[in-house]
């Protein structure tokens, strides 16, 4: 009786691809025409004419062609991506076109380990390796890594470069280092577990299997705690741009320790500085330290940079906010320049190291205004102006003031008269 | 008899005292999926070298042999003669002998803590295309030269395993050590931001 229902079932499919395909071969291009301009159901306009093949109705469905928003190279210190060599350094999500928490994976920002090509992985040849100070060093195919117990959860991960200033124009050239997936994979604890930590463990090396082998040093009290080894992003696989296929999430700390193409961890007992903490060296501890976990950051992707608002009345502010210390737990909205902050809505449930989205109720009267943005996290933690971290580290400030560690410091917009948003910093 | 029965019984608690000491959180596996890697192939994997340079293989170089090294594996291609003056990062400081090492450019054979870094990160990560071809030797020749470049070591000294880590680097001890991380708390103790 099944194989009856799914012959029938079978039948009827294989009927009304021969129908959808008489018509289509049938229409002659003046019927077409007049069935675009005079549609049989008022208010159908857009409906038509419609999209065909199928890839795109069946099996793997694109965007329409009329949301056209991509990410752009990010030329942190002026270092284009691709560079002379053809590696990819820093490209940019457009946050100023999305909407709720999910980045989608195709937009998602890409950063590498100061530079390197994209890896082609065959999932059926990597294997992740765990040794080291561990009692049983472990060997693991994607096959065995999808058999342990998963997790999913919502994390953002930030780029060190993600810093704002006066000479950049919208939210993806000051912000758009930032992105937030659902990832699916096995607790790093689970597996460190399995192979049996050594009372001598302290740190942790991770290594990507990329050209470069890319590898950054980790507290094993972090990788304890809550990092994740994920396979899956936005449920279906990692895009090899994200480290297909295995990453691991250190979630909240600066993206470079978000280690892509995961081959092995090496567990030791001390810090092993790789070329990624090269590039983390300072001179002082304090600064150092904050440059690890990402502090409380907001910012308003709508209005911001380069948008207009066509003319004076009701608008809903919206923003990102995030923290590296755990969930958000406020946000407020300023709209003259940081003299009155108001209460922020949240639209999702705000989660441990994930983006949260913000909104304000805002009623333009068509003067001139300076909108921001301030996130206190669960810890305490609150977002500052520049001035007020340049007042905390006692050195003067100016215009050009580098705010220690990933720049987490409060992003305004300005409106003018005409209701066009510009770099407030600027 | 007696007695060596009486041996038996008082090695098994000695043996498991023994094995819970050498490891604090000693457990047997839960899931029992993967398999243990060999020795050799962690040894071929194993490319992290620790400050104390007990992953270094053996071998050896000067900077006489690493500036010929420099030249037949093209470096000089993308980093220029003697490090300057190339499209990829410069490699030689162009500051002078008396410039704090914090005020001269951020070249690795220069800043890093350690020489070991250096001879880690040519290694895994040089040169662009051909990465992970290079002999130990090779690797020993370059760390050598790059580091005789930069006035960190004198042009005759062979580096290998042992002296590798001991290069005494410009910096010193002056940079930021990590902190101990505890989960939930501020990034900076005492820091509001």
């Amino acid at each position: 009786m099944d194989s009856e229902r799914k012959n029938s079932r079978r039948e009827l499919l294989k009927a009304s691809a021969a129908l959808a395909g008489g018509i289509t071969l049938g229409t002659s291009g003046k019927a077409q025409a007049q069935h675009d301009h005079h549609p049989a159901t008022p208010g159908s306009e857009n409906a038509s004419p419609m999209i065909h093949g199928s890839k795109e109705q069946i099996e793997y469905g694109q965007r329409s062609k009329y949301v056209t928003s991509v990410r752009v190279q990010h030329p942190i210190g002026g270092r284009p991506s691709p560079d002379v060599f053809g590696k990819v350094f820093h490209v940019a999500s457009p946050l100023q076109d999305s909407v709720g928490v999910i980045t989608p994976s195709s937009l998602h920002y890409i950063a590498t380990t100061r530079g390197s090509f994209l890896p082609d992985i065959d999932p059926k040849q990597h294997t992740l390796t765990i040794h080291g100070l561990v009692d049983r060093p472990l060997t693991l195919t994607m096959d065995d890594l999808r058999r342990f117990p998963s997790v999913t959860r919502l994390y953002f991960i930030e780029c060190a470069g993600n810093r704002h200033n006066g000479r950049q124009k919208t939210v993806q050239d000051t912000h758009g280092m930032t992105s937030c997936s659902e990832w699916t994979g096995v607790m790093l604890s689970t597996l460190l577990k399995e192979c049996g930590l050594k009372g001598s463990a302290k740190w942790f090396v991770a290594e990507g299997a990329e050209e470069v082998k890319g590898a950054s040093s980790i507290p094993i009290a972090k990788g304890m705690d809550d990092c994740l080894v994920a396979y899956g992003q936005n449920g279906e696989p990692l895009r090899p741009q994200q480290g297909f296929p295995v990453r691991l999430i250190p979630p909240g700390w600066e993206g470079i320790y978000h280690t892509k193409f995961l081959r092995r961890i090496k567990v030791t007992n001390e810090f092993y500085m790789n070329y990624n903490e090269f590039g983390h060296l300072r001179p002082e501890d304090k600064e150092l330290a904050l440059g690890e976990q990402i502090g409380p950051k907001s910012v308003i992707t709508y209005p911001s940079g380069t948008q207009r608002l066509p003319g004076p009345g009701f608008y809903e502010i919206s923003g990102l906010a995030w923290s590296g210390g755990g969930a958000v737990k406020t946000v407020e909205v300023s709209t003259d320049g940081g003299k009155k902050w108001n209460r922020a809505e949240f639209k999702n449930t705000p989660q441990r190291m994930a983006h949260v989205r913000f909104a304000y109720q805002w009623k333009w009267d068509g003067n001139p205004a300076e909108i921001m943005s301030r996130c206190t996290d669960e810890i305490g933690q609150v977002q500052a102006l520049r001035e007020q971290i340049a007042n905390w580290w006692k050195v003067p400030f100016e215009r050009d003031y580098r705010v220690p560690g990933l720049d987490n410091s409060i992003m305004p917009w300005k409106i003018a008269g005409d209701g066009s948003v510009t770099n407030g910093l600027a | 008899m007696g007695s060596r029965s009486l041996l038996r019984v008082a090695t098994i608690p000695l043996l498991l005292g023994s094995l819970l000491g050498s490891s604090a959180f000693a457990q047997s596996p839960t899931y029992g999926v993967g398999r243990t890697p060999t020795a050799e192939e962690l040894r071929r994997m194993d490319i992290s070298i620790g400050p104390k340079g007990e992953e270094l293989p053996p071998g050896r170089g000067t900077a006489k042999e690493g500036a010929q090294v420099y030249v037949q594996k093209a470096c000089v291609a993308c980093h220029g003669a003697a490090g300057v003056g190339g499209l990829a990062p410069i490699l030689q400081s162009k500051r002078g002998a008396d410039v704090p090492v914090w005020k001269k450019e951020r070249i690795l054979p220069l800043r890093a803590p350690h020489a070991t870094i250096v001879w880690d990160f040519i290694n895994r990560g040089m040169p662009v295309g051909l990465e992970g071809t290079l002999t130990p030797n090779e690797v020993y020749s370059l760390t050598a030269y790059l580091l005789f470049l930069n006035n960190v070591i004198p042009e005759d000294l062979v580096l290998d395993q042992q002296t590798l880590p001991k290069v005494r680097m410009p910096i010193g001890d002056e940079y930021g050590k990590p902190h101990d991380f505890k989960p939930n708390t501020p990034r900076l103790k005492g820091y509001p931001y």
